[in-house]
């Protein structure tokens, strides 16, 4: 067994964002040391499952740079080393000496959680960060070092109207990342954001049906590269994609560490219990906290491989997929000019207007 | 038995009116039932019956009230069996007719009223429930008394529930119905009044002795279908089934037939023996043909196999279910089926799904239709898209509908009316409050939603019967629907010229809300013939796609696609669009507006 990916899960925020549904706590700074702590234990229970050399590690969260710098200073040291290590940050949370501190202890890449530079769209989406903020944390990052800088925004905010949307990429290119993850705002049931803005999403649905051509033809025309659904990087010599996500999209193995986390190994998917205190005392007691375990069987590989690889721009050997492609809707959706086969119809691709309907056209595609 | 001491009646009530309560406290007050046997309505219990390898209901239960042999006769519930109502009618001498107190008279009450009036009936007229705190048992009784020309003390007042009142029933039962006529001595006559299916028995007629007797191992025959079989048995419920040496003249009961199709021994038919055969038959035979007919198709065509079985099943005990294939380019192959009604249709499709598990697309319901086309060959078309184009003349089936209301919704019940290009006959007070309105109506304007229509514009006040009187001529136009281009049989309908407009409109509207957006403009239309009358667009989706997808998403996102996929299996193709099941519905409540 040997994962070259390694994920590690912060969850500590300084406030809950209405929309998110991921594992976060809220507080609790006295327990970042003993989760870091945890976390090295994890390490040291799951070390056969690593490959000895690692091609990324990604620290996400939760606001990974709001854990104590010491803490966190003590976690990448202790971390395997990596080809690509990559930090989440939040604005607000980016002093020089914490720029200074990530880069000196071998991170290699910061993603940036701007979401919008509209601070009225911020406050929609509960962002404390200010839109000054992420300009100074980015050109903070520059400083100290950075040359591979990530930037999130979000579109599809209550109340943000085409002209928002281009000032935000317009602000976004400005600062030159080298890459950019732009994600639709996702209503996820349950969330305290549904419930405040769930029927104003619905109202503007349709309104908004034209943002993600948006988006992709203004970074695109500004020479981005569209190289997955949902993120794009500069087209330069250096491949400024993400590895780390790649290997996801790529159906790699890899390795989450922290609550909530969720590894995928050699045709099994866990997830680590996302409570807290049961995650600190079982690996104070040195044991494997709880998981709830997936099996993944060869013909769901098959179709998590599809649904997977057709989220990037790069043709998927078809090669060994075929009990997960359905013949049928493959010809249709040919037809309808959304697949296009290549390499003697080995390998398959959405065409441009098939990406934009990616998920719908993947559904159909699978057996 | 001798004929003075025979009573035959049925109990007629409107539904929930308390028949089948009544029937029970009758078989416990005569002992036919010990308290130990006495479960809760059993004429509509089938476990007795099973009980002894029978999986038939019993139709007519035989009872003793000082000394008198008693045959309470059962009558199908609903309006879409009138003929076989009124067979079972014509088995009695008699009629208990049953109203609750606190509804008064309802449509079906009128209807069967009329019908047992038709049929020469002593009627017992009993008011129900006058336990109950919202009973009115004087005007109740005041408007049955009116309905049946008595007067209103001679209306029964009693509780089915608490059992006050049942032994004057009985003695009503005896005192004021008359005794069957018939001639012991003349030729074997029986009348069929219902008929069922036994796996072990084969048919089982129920039959009201007329003339002569019958026993077990004589040869008989069906006079108006010319089937001939040899009785096996003889014999009749109560509550069980009991063989017997004979059934003589004047008598109720059962004979065990062992032919293995009920079509072939229809109710309204006459018994007689083969050997000293009756000079003819007894009067009212009717080939009961349906009227109402609707394409059914399994949601998996893999499962037409088993619906085919399942209605071959069904027709065993149904002799009015009709069924041949269909094939729909929409929706593949099924059965075009043929009902008395639409319940008749409901409780088809209903068994079909419940019984037999069966997951079923039901087209809209159409009527059956006479034309005579330019060619000058008259046929009967009971599906929209084999309408002719070319027609000389079309004739469509009406019918005469009572419905009752209490007086302030007598507006809106003829607005509706009229929109159904019903025509007026006329209109009666049964009481100070409630109102009976007659009109003719087209049979096909109330198998789309008209009961629906009706519930809601009177709250739920309107009582609704009818019966078919014929067929007339009517200015009827063929509206097909395309969708990207493709004619969808499935949707296809008949429809007033005056209409057609309208209809065709609100069809296309609802087709673009219950029809999802696809990768492609999908174009729907109606049209009369190449004509297009209405259209619109379903636009193309822009976007369908989850943003984020990462190590820790990929389980969920791969569950959705699932989903997704699965929801499309489910769907119809028609031509390259995905039309969901709801979609062929659209055309049913096309007036009810949105869902």
């Amino acid at each position: 067994m040997s994962a070259r990916h390694l994920y590690v899960h912060l969850p500590f925020c300084a406030s809950r964002c209405g929309y998110c549904d991921f594992v976060t706590v809220v507080g609790r700074s006295g327990q970042h040391d003993a989760y870091v702590d945890a976390l090295l234990a994890e390490l040291e229970l799951e070390r056969d499952a690593l490959a000895p050399r690692l091609e990324s590690v990604f620290l996400g969260g939760g606001t990974p740079t709001l854990t104590e710098p010491r803490s966190l200073e003590r976690l990448l040291h202790a971390l395997p080393q990596a080809e690509e290590v990559t930090v989440e940050a939040n604005p607000g949370t980016v002093t020089p000496e914490f720029a200074a501190l990530l880069r000196h202890c071998g991170v290699t890449r910061m993603s940036l959680g701007a979401q919008s530079f509209q601070p009225r769209l911020l406050e929609v989406l509960e962002r404390r960060a200010r839109p000054e903020d992420a300009r100074r944390a980015f050109a903070l990052l520059r400083e100290a070092g950075f040359d591979n800088l990530s930037l999130d925004l979000i579109y599809g905010i209550p109340g943000q109207s085409t002209a928002d949307l281009d000032a935000d990429l317009a602000e976004a290119l400005a600062l030159e990342p080298e890459h950019l993850s732009c994600y639709e705002l996702e209503a996820k049931p349950g969330t305290r954001f549904t419930h405040a803005h769930g029927a104003e999403l619905e109202r503007q649905a349709e309104r908004m049906e034209s943002y993600f051509e948006r988006v992709v033809a203004r970074l695109t025309e500004a020479g981005y590269r569209w190289y997955e659904t949902a993120n794009f990087c500069r087209d330069e010599a250096r491949d400024l994609r993400s590895r780390h996500n790649l290997a996801y999209w790529r159906g790699r193995d890899y390795l989450g560490l922290g609550i909530g986390a969720v590894s995928t190994i050699e045709g099994r998917r866990w997830r680590t219990t996302p409570r807290l205190g049961r995650y600190l005392a079982a690996l104070r007691a040195d044991e494997r906290p709880e998981r709830e375990i997936e099996e993944l069987p060869a013909p769901v590989r098959r179709s998590e491989r599809l649904l997977l690889g057709l989220r990037l721009d790069e043709p998927l050997s078809l090669a060994g997929l075929d009990d997960a492609v359905d013949a049928g809707a493959l010809e249709r959706l040919e037809r309808l000019g959304l697949v296009a086969r290549s390499g003697d119809g080995e390998e398959l691709a959405l065409t441009e207007r098939g990406r934009f309907l990616g998920g719908g056209v993947t559904a159909e595609l699978l057996a | 038995m001798e004929l003075e001491r025979i009573r035959n009646f049925s109990i007629i009530a409107h539904i929930d009116h308390g028949k089948s309560t009544l029937a029970d406290r009758i078989l416990e007050l005569t002992e036919t039932v010990t308290g130990r046997e006495m479960r809760a309505q059993v004429l509509d219990s089938m476990e007795l019956e099973r009980e002894r390898g029978i999986t038939i209901k019993a139709q007519a239960v035989r009872v003793t009230w000082k000394g008198h042999e008693l045959n309470l006769i059962d009558t199908p519930g609903h309006v879409d069996f009138t003929y076989e109502v009124s067979r079972s009618l014509q088995a009695c001498e008699g009629a208990v007719l049953v109203v609750d107190a606190a509804q008064g008279v309802e449509a079906q009450t009128v209807a069967n009223a009329y019908l047992a009036i038709e049929n020469d009936l002593e009627i017992v007229p009993v008011v129900n429930k006058i336990d109950l705190p919202s009973a009115d048992p004087d005007a109740t009784a005041a408007e049955i008394a009116d309905l049946v020309g008595d007067t209103a003390d001679h209306v029964l007042r009693i509780s089915a529930k608490t059992g006050d009142g049942i032994a004057e029933v009985l003695d009503a039962i005896v005192e004021r119905i008359p005794p069957p006529a018939g001639e012991p001595q003349a030729p074997a006559r029986a009348l069929i009044f219902d008929s069922a299916y036994d796996q072990y028995r084969g048919v089982v007629a129920f039959v009201r002795v007329v003339d002569g007797s019958f026993e077990a191992r004589v040869p008989l025959r069906a006079m108006a279908q010319g089937t001939r079989f040899e009785s096996e048995e003889v014999g009749f419920f109560s509550p069980t089934m009991r063989a017997a040496e004979s059934l003589g003249a004047g008598e109720v009961g059962y004979v065990i037939t062992g032919l293995k199709d009920v079509s072939r021994l229809r109710v309204g038919d006459t018994l007689t023996s083969e050997r000293n055969a009756a000079a003819g038959p007894l009067p009212g035979y009717k080939d009961v043909k349906p009227m109402v007919f609707a394409g059914l198709f399994p949601t998996d065509s893999d499962d037409y196999p088993e619906l085919r079985d399942a209605l071959e099943k069904l027709k065993l005990n149904d002799a009015s279910l009709f069924y041949e294939p269909e094939t729909s380019q929409a929706l593949g192959f099924g059965f075009r089926c043929g009902f008395l009604g639409l319940l008749h249709m409901e409780i088809v499709r209903e068994r079909l799904e419940r019984e037999f598990d069966l997951d079923l697309i039901v087209t809209a319901p159409n009527v059956a239709y006479r034309v005579l086309t330019k060619a000058g060959a008259e046929v009967e078309v009971h599906n929209p898209s084999e309408m002719p184009r070319e027609v000389e003349r079309v004739e469509e089936p009406y019918i005469k509908a009572s419905i009752i209301v209490p007086k302030d919704f007598v507006g809106p019940v003829m607005e509706l009316n009229t929109e159904r290009r019903g025509r007026f006959d006329h209109m009666e007070y049964l009481s100070e409050e409630r109102v009976l309105l007659v009109y003719e109506l087209p049979l096909a304007e109330i198998v789309l939603d008209y009961y629906d229509q009706l519930k809601s514009r009177t709250r739920g006040y309107a009582s609704f019967d009818y019966d078919v009187i014929g067929f007339r001529e009517g200015k009827l136009e063929r509206v097909d629907v395309l969708i990207a281009g493709e004619p969808v049989d499935a949707l296809s309908l008949i429809v007033h010229r005056d209409g057609a407009y309208a209809r065709g409109r609100m069809l296309v509207d609802r087709l673009r809300e219950e029809i999802p957006r696809q990768f492609f403009d999908v174009p729907v239309q109606a049209a009369i013939g190449s004509r297009v009358i209405a259209r619109e667009t379903i636009k193309a989706k822009r976007k369908d796609v989850l943003a984020k997808c990462y190590g820790g998403d990929i389980t969920r996102k791969r569950k959705l696609l699932e989903q997704q996929k699965k929801g499309k299996k489910r769907m119809k193709q028609v031509g390259q669009v995905e039309v969901p099941q709801e979609a062929f519905l659209a055309v049913l409540n096309l007036d009810g507006g949105k869902k």
